[in-house]
C-alpha cells in the first residue's frame, strides 16, 4: 500500500498545541517549578528537590484537611447520588409539569457559587436566619459559626441544595432514554417496582449515574467558593477543606513552595480517584 | 392456549372523545381461535399496535370487553392475563445473562428452582438459544435477542397467547425469512395462538393462516390471504394488498355493466340494489386485465387505451396505461408484446369488482 506523506498536517494542530499549551501545560510547569524550588524573595530560586512534597505529606495539617476533604466528598455523595436518583424517578414523564419541574431542578445550578455561600450564610444565621431561627426556636442548640457539628450539617446541606439538581438532571436524562417497551415488557414479566429499578433503570442509567458521580466527586474535591464564604473554614479548622487549606498557605502564609507540592498531590489525588472510580464503574462493561 | 374475544372494543387516547375521529380504535368484535395464527396487518397510525396492547392488557379499552375463553379480563392487568408480547425492539434485561432473562418471569411468580431450570433449558432448545445460555443478553445480535424476548413469554406454561409487535423490524433482511419460518414452526409443533402486528404485507401473508387488515381505526377486511387477493372488501385492502395494488376507478353501473370515461365493461354479476347516493367504484387487481390483439384478424373486442410506459421486472411486465384518463397499472406476461403508444384490452369479468363508499358490493349473479 503507497501512504502519502503529509506533514503539512502538524501545522494544523498547532493551534490547539498552543491553546493547550497556554491554558494547561505552562501553568501546570509554573506549578512543579515552584514545587521543587524555594525562594526568599526578590526573585531569587534555590532547587530543594523533593524535600516540600516530603513535607506536605507528612504533615498533620495537609493529613487533617485530606480526611476532611474524603469525609465531606464520601458524604455528599452518598447522599447526593441516591437522592437525585430518587427525585428523578419521582418527576413526571410527560405533560406540562415536565418543564416546571426542569425548571425548578435547573434554578441552584444558575446561582453563582459566592451567592450560594453567601445565601445560606444569611439563611443558617442563628438569630436572623429562617433556617437557624427556626432551628433554635424548635429548641436545637444550633450555631453554625461556633458548633463544628452544626457547621458541618449546614455545609452538607447547601451542597446537596445546589448540586442534587446536577444528579437529578443527568439520572433523569438516563431515564427519559428508556423505550415504552422495556416497562410494557416488565409488566408483563410481572416485575416488581424494584426489579424494574434494579434491572431496567439502573442499568439504563448507569452511564449517566457515572457522569454524576464523577462530576460530583472531581467538583466536590475541590470545592472552595462556598464553604470559604459560608464558614471560611471555621469554626476553628473543622471545615477546612483542602482547598481553603491550599488556599492558606499559599497566599495567607506566602509559602508558596509547599502550596505548590500540595497543589500537585491535590492534582494527583483527584486525577487517581478519578480514574479509579471510573474503572470500577465500567469494570463490567464488555464482557460476555 | 386461549381462544380470544374481543367485543364491541373500542379505544381512545382522549379522555372524552368527541366524534369518531378521536378514537384510535373504532367499535369492533373479534375473535381469534385457539391456536389460530393472526397477522394484523395495515399502515402506521391504524390502530394496530392499540389493538394489540388492548390485548395484552397494557391498555384498558375505553370500551368494550375482552375475554379469554369466556372468562371476561378487561380489568384484569398484563401479569394476570399470562400473555407474551414481543415488541418491535428487543427488550432484553442487559445485566442478565440469557438464562437469567428466561427465567425472570417465572422468578417474579415465585416459581421453584428447579422447575424454572427444567423450563429454561426447555425454552432455550425450543428457541435454539442453548449454546448461549451462559452469555450476557446484551452482547448478541438482535435476532437472538428477539428471540431471548420471545422465550421469556413461552416460558411461562400458561400461556394464553403471543403477540408480536413488528418484531423483525430490526432484524438483517436474510435472517427475516429464517425467524419468521422458526415462528411458523413453532406454532405448527405448539399451536400457540399468534397473533402478529406488522405494516409489511409479505410478512402478513407468509406469516399468519388469518389476516386482519386494519385501516383508520377499522377492521376492513378478515380473510385468507386469498380473500384477500381475490375479493378485497374495501378498497383500502385492495390497494394496500399486491404489488402495485388493485386499480380503483369512479363509475357509474347500468345494468350488468359499468361506463368508466364512457366506456362500458362487462360484469359477471348484476347490481340492483346499490345503496343510492353512493360514491361507486371499479376494483380490478392489475393482475386480471390483459392485452389484447389489435392486429390483423382481431376481432374488435377490448377497451381502447394509451400505454405511458412499461417496466420489465423479470417474471412479467407492469404496463401503466391510461383509459379514458384514469391511469390503470396492468400485469402482463413475460413474453406480451406492447408495441407503441396504443393498445387495446380486456377486465376478467369475474374478478371485477364494484365498491360503494369504498365498501365492497356483493352482485348477484
Amino acid at each position: 500500500m503507497n501512504k502519502t506523506w503529509n506533514n503539512k498536517a502538524w501545522f494544523m494542530v498547532l493551534p490547539v498545541l498552543a491553546l493547550v499549551a497556554l491554558n494547561a501545560v505552562i501553568p501546570l510547569m509554573t506549578v512543579v517549578n515552584y514545587s521543587v524550588q524555594e525562594t526568599f524573595g526578590n526573585n531569587v530560586f534555590f532547587f530543594e528537590g523533593v524535600k516540600w512534597y516530603d513535607e506536605v505529606l507528612h504533615s498533620e495539617r495537609f493529613h487533617a484537611s485530606l480526611f476532611r476533604q474524603l469525609v465531606f466528598t464520601g458524604i455528599i455523595l452518598a447522599i447526593e447520588i441516591p437522592l437525585g436518583v430518587a427525585i428523578a424517578l419521582a418527576m413526571p414523564r410527560k405533560g406540562p409539569w415536565v418543564s416546571v419541574c426542569l425548571v425548578l431542578m435547573a434554578l441552584p445550578l444558575l446561582i453563582p457559587w459566592n451567592v450560594v455561600g453567601a445565601i445560606w450564610n444569611i439563611f443558617a444565621l442563628p438569630e436572623i436566619g429562617l433556617l437557624g431561627h427556626s432551628l433554635n426556636a424548635l429548641g436545637f442548640d444550633y450555631n453554625y459559626t461556633r458548633q463544628p457539628f452544626a457547621a458541618w450539617f449546614t455545609l452538607i446541606l447547601m451542597d446537596v441544595w445546589h448540586w442534587t439538581s446536577l444528579v437529578v438532571l443527568l439520572a433523569y436524562a438516563g431515564l427519559s432514554s428508556i423505550a415504552d417497551a422495556y416497562y410494557q415488557a416488565a409488566k408483563i414479566d410481572s416485575a416488581s417496582r424494584w426489579a424494574v429499578f434494579r434491572y431496567i433503570q439502573l442499568p439504563k442509567m448507569k452511564r449517566v449515574l457515572t457522569i454524576a458521580v464523577l462530576l460530583r466527586f472531581m467538583d466536590s474535591f475541590m470545592i472552595y467558593t462556598e464553604p470559604f464564604v459560608l464558614t471560611g473554614g471555621g469554626p476553628g479548622n473543622s471545615t477546612t477543606l483542602l482547598s481553603i487549606d491550599l488556599v492558606k498557605i499559599a497566599l495567607g502564609q506566602f509559602d508558596l513552595g509547599p502550596a505548590a507540592a500540595m497543589s500537585m498531590i491535590y492534582f494527583l489525588i483527584v486525577l487517581l480517584l478519578s480514574w479509579v472510580f471510573y474503572t470500577l464503574m465500567m469494570r463490567d462493561e464488555d464482557q460476555i | 392456549m386461549a381462544r380470544i374475544e374481543l367485543q364491541n372494543i373500542a379505544h381512545s387516547y382522549f379522555a372524552n372523545p368527541a366524534g369518531p375521529e378521536d378514537f384510535a380504535v373504532k367499535e369492533l368484535d373479534l375473535t381469534w381461535d385457539d391456536g389460530g395464527a393472526y397477522a394484523l396487518l395495515g399502515p402506521s397510525g391504524c390502530g394496530k399496535t392499540t389493538l394489540l396492547n388492548i390485548i395484552s392488557g397494557l391498555l384498558t379499552p375505553s370500551r368494550g370487553q375482552v375475554v379469554f375463553d369466556g372468562r371476561d379480563v378487561t380489568q384484569e392487568k398484563p401479569e394476570q392475563r399470562n400473555i407474551a408480547q414481543v415488541f418491535q425492539f428487543p427488550v432484553i434485561y442487559d445485566t442478565m445473562t440469557v438464562r437469567q432473562n428466561l427465567a425472570f418471569p417465572l422468578k417474579n411468580r415465585g416459581v421453584p428452582h428447579n422447575e424454572i431450570a427444567a423450563r429454561v433449558t426447555e425454552i432455550a432448545r425450543m428457541i435454539e438459544l442453548e449454546s448461549v445460555l451462559d452469555h450476557k443478553a446484551r452482547n448478541l445480535n438482535a435476532e437472538q435477542k428477539q428471540k431471548i424476548s420471545l422465550g421469556r413469554g413461552l416460558v411461562r406454561s400458561d400461556v394464553n397467547a403471543i403477540l408480536f409487535d413488528e418484531p423483525l423490524t430490526v432484524i438483517d433482511p436474510h435472517l427475516k425469512w429464517q425467524l419468521r419460518s422458526q415462528l411458523k414452526k413453532l406454532h405448527r409443533d405448539f399451536a400457540f395462538t399468534m397473533v402478529y402486528v406488522t405494516h409489511d404485507q409479505t410478512e402478513a401473508l407468509t406469516f399468519a393462516d388469518k389476516v386482519v387488515v386494519m385501516y383508520e381505526g377499522e377492521i376492513v377486511q378478515i380473510g385468507t390471504p386469498e380473500d384477500l387477493f381475490e375479493r378485497p372488501s374495501h378498497t383500502f385492502v385492495g390497494y394496500f394488498i399486491g404489488s402495485p395494488g388493485m386499480n380503483v376507478a369512479p363509475v357509474t353501473i347500468e345494468g350488468r355493466r359499468a361506463i368508466l370515461g364512457g366506456h362500458a365493461i362487462e360484469l359477471a354479476r348484476g347490481y340492483p340494489d346499490l345503496p343510492v347516493g353512493a360514491r361507486l367504484e371499479l376494483g380490478v387487481r392489475p393482475e386480471f386485465i390483459r392485452f389484447v390483439d389489435t392486429g390483423e384478424g382481431a376481432n374488435g373486442e377490448g377497451l381502447p387505451v394509451t400505454v405511458k410506459r412499461v417496466d420489465d421486472i423479470g417474471r412479467f411486465k407492469i404496463a401503466k396505461v391510461e383509459l379514458a384518463g384514469v391511469p390503470l397499472s396492468i400485469v402482463a406476461e413475460e413474453d406480451t408484446v406492447i408495441d407503441g403508444d396504443e393498445a387495446h384490452i380486456v377486465f376478467d369479468p369475474d374478478h371485477v369488482h364494484i365498491y360503494a363508499d369504498s365498501h365492497l358490493v356483493e352482485g348477484a349473479r
